[in-house]
């Protein structure tokens, strides 16, 4: 979706202001949000492209006013009423008043810790041979989804050139609507800065993007 | 049709200034900032009041996940606790100093990060798509996440909060020297800038170039010099010799 989330190359947000040593967490509560995020999704409530796509799909003014970990607790809470773990009116009560719903993994004990430290493998075997190759030259298409995807608008309608291939991966398009892992042949393509900006822009830069095949044609 | 000096246009965007003069000042923590116009460091002293609904929505969350069985508070300390301790950028200074004294390390490195890292008993357990590029004379690199915060945790630790905030994700792509100089960096205009945007499950760890003048040193010494900035890409190691 084209929401404000898709940051790359808008103007107006001011400097960027490094904090001095800055703390891990700012509250106890930004803790607490992203252990249960971590616990939750290993317990399989939801995959990591799903909880992307809710936080991306706030109102574009609570996204942009809203902390981090802010953000990944207004996602939390809507990601798990609408998938009826929860309940909207037992999350103002403060307390559970339905049964609750299975989990694929069950519920998240301390015994499960070692699952949220090990990063999860998202390489599948592939389903067709790879469309693209190192060297060639492709154009990122100019798609615009009304769901979750991970091809930003700057480099949409711009030509580069595939430098790597990652191989197959879990296509987040398909995983973040729960519509399947769709494996995806996953290229990093490198656009020159001036493809992108304009003739005017400095010349030295260079951009690259992942991107799946399904975001990329041959030029 | 008025001219863009009309003193009306200078007086409606005046006016538009007052009336938004509530909008966030810091985009690393919009919702603390609203309506407060102390310094960015000093916010902790009045968030309390700031956060307090936040803080209970969260308590009020935990607690309903908790009675449905769903999760366990323990395991969540314990997932904190975890984060608090094992991961952070010493993982990947370790991996960094390594890569400057064994040129056979480094090169598995830069051929697959994650396999290269593997061997490492004592680094954290890293996932399958790390990949690790490496700064050159000719070419300097630097990491972004535009479309949220895609971080080589087990190498880094948690992102700080300004690789997660609007400017650095907004600025990264279309104006890094811009963005290098809000760290202090300047690259020479000679050398290539290559910004890596992490738009999929790859991870990105930049490989700094050794500092001169530290010819002989140990790995433990060099792993002192490798700062998280300098593995993002938007600072480079310490000086030997300089203040840290």
């Amino acid at each position: 979706m084209n929401g404000v989330h898709d940051m790359g190359g808008m103007d107006g947000f001011g400097k960027v202001e490094p904090e001095l040593n800055e703390p891990m967490f700012h509250t106890e509560w930004e803790a607490r949000v992203l252990a249960m995020v971590r616990a939750l999704g290993a317990a399989g409530a939801f995959n990591i492209d799903t909880s992307r796509f809710y936080r991306e799909a706030l109102p574009p003014h609570v996204y942009l006013a809203s902390s981090y970990y802010k953000k990944w607790l207004l996602g939390l809470e809507d990601m798990l009423i609408d998938k009826g773990f929860i309940g909207a009116d037992e999350v103002k009560a403060g307390h559970a008043s339905t049964p609750p719903k299975a989990l694929k993994r069950g519920g998240f004990k301390v015994g499960d810790l070692e699952r949220v430290m090990t990063r999860g493998k998202f390489g599948r075997t592939p389903q067709a041979p790879a469309k693209f190759k190192a060297g060639d030259r492709v154009r990122a298409r100019n798609i615009h989804p009304l769901t979750h995807t991970r091809l930003p608008r700057y480099v949409r309608g711009h030509m580069g050139v595939v430098e790597r291939d990652h191989g197959c991966h879990v296509y987040p398009d398909t995983a973040a609507t729960e519509s399947g892992e769709n494996p995806q042949w996953l290229y990093t393509v490198v656009f020159d800065g001036q493809e992108l900006w304009g003739a005017e822009s400095d010349p030295t830069v260079k951009v690259s993007v992942d991107a799946f095949e399904p975001y990329l044609e041959l030029a | 049709m008025a001219a863009p000096c009309d003193p009306q246009i200078a007086f409606t965007a005046a006016a538009n200034g007052a009336r938004y003069s509530t909008y966030p000042r810091s985009w690393a923590y919009p919702d603390r900032m609203t309506g407060h116009h102390d310094d960015h460091d000093h916010h902790h002293d009045h968030d309390h009041s700031d956060l307090s609904e936040t803080e209970l929505r969260v308590r009020a969350l935990e607690t309903v996940l908790t009675e449905k069985g769903y999760i366990d508070p323990a395991a969540l300390d314990a997932i904190i606790q975890a984060y608090e301790t094992k991961i952070g950028p010493h993982n990947g200074a370790r991996v960094v100093a390594k890569a400057w004294t064994d040129p056979a390390f480094k090169q598995a490195l830069l051929e697959d990060g994650s396999k290269a890292v593997g061997t490492l008993g004592h680094v954290s357990r890293v996932g399958d798509h790390l990949v690790v590029i490496e700064n050159t004379p000719q070419r300097h690199n630097m990491v972004v996440c535009t479309l949220c915060s895609c971080y080589p945790w087990e190498m880094l630790g948690l992102p700080p909060v300004w690789y997660k905030a609007a400017p650095y994700r907004s600025r990264a792509v279309k104006d890094p020297r811009g963005v290098l100089a809000d760290f202090g960096v300047s690259v020479p205009t000679d050398v290539e800038i290559r910004v890596w945007d992490s738009t999929a499950e790859t991870r990105f760890l930049v490989l700094p170039m050794r500092p001169a003048g530290t010819e002989g040193w140990s790995e433990q010494q060099l792993a002192e010099l490798v700062t998280r900035d300098s593995m993002i890409g938007t600072g480079f190691p310490k000086t030997p010799g300089a203040p840290s």
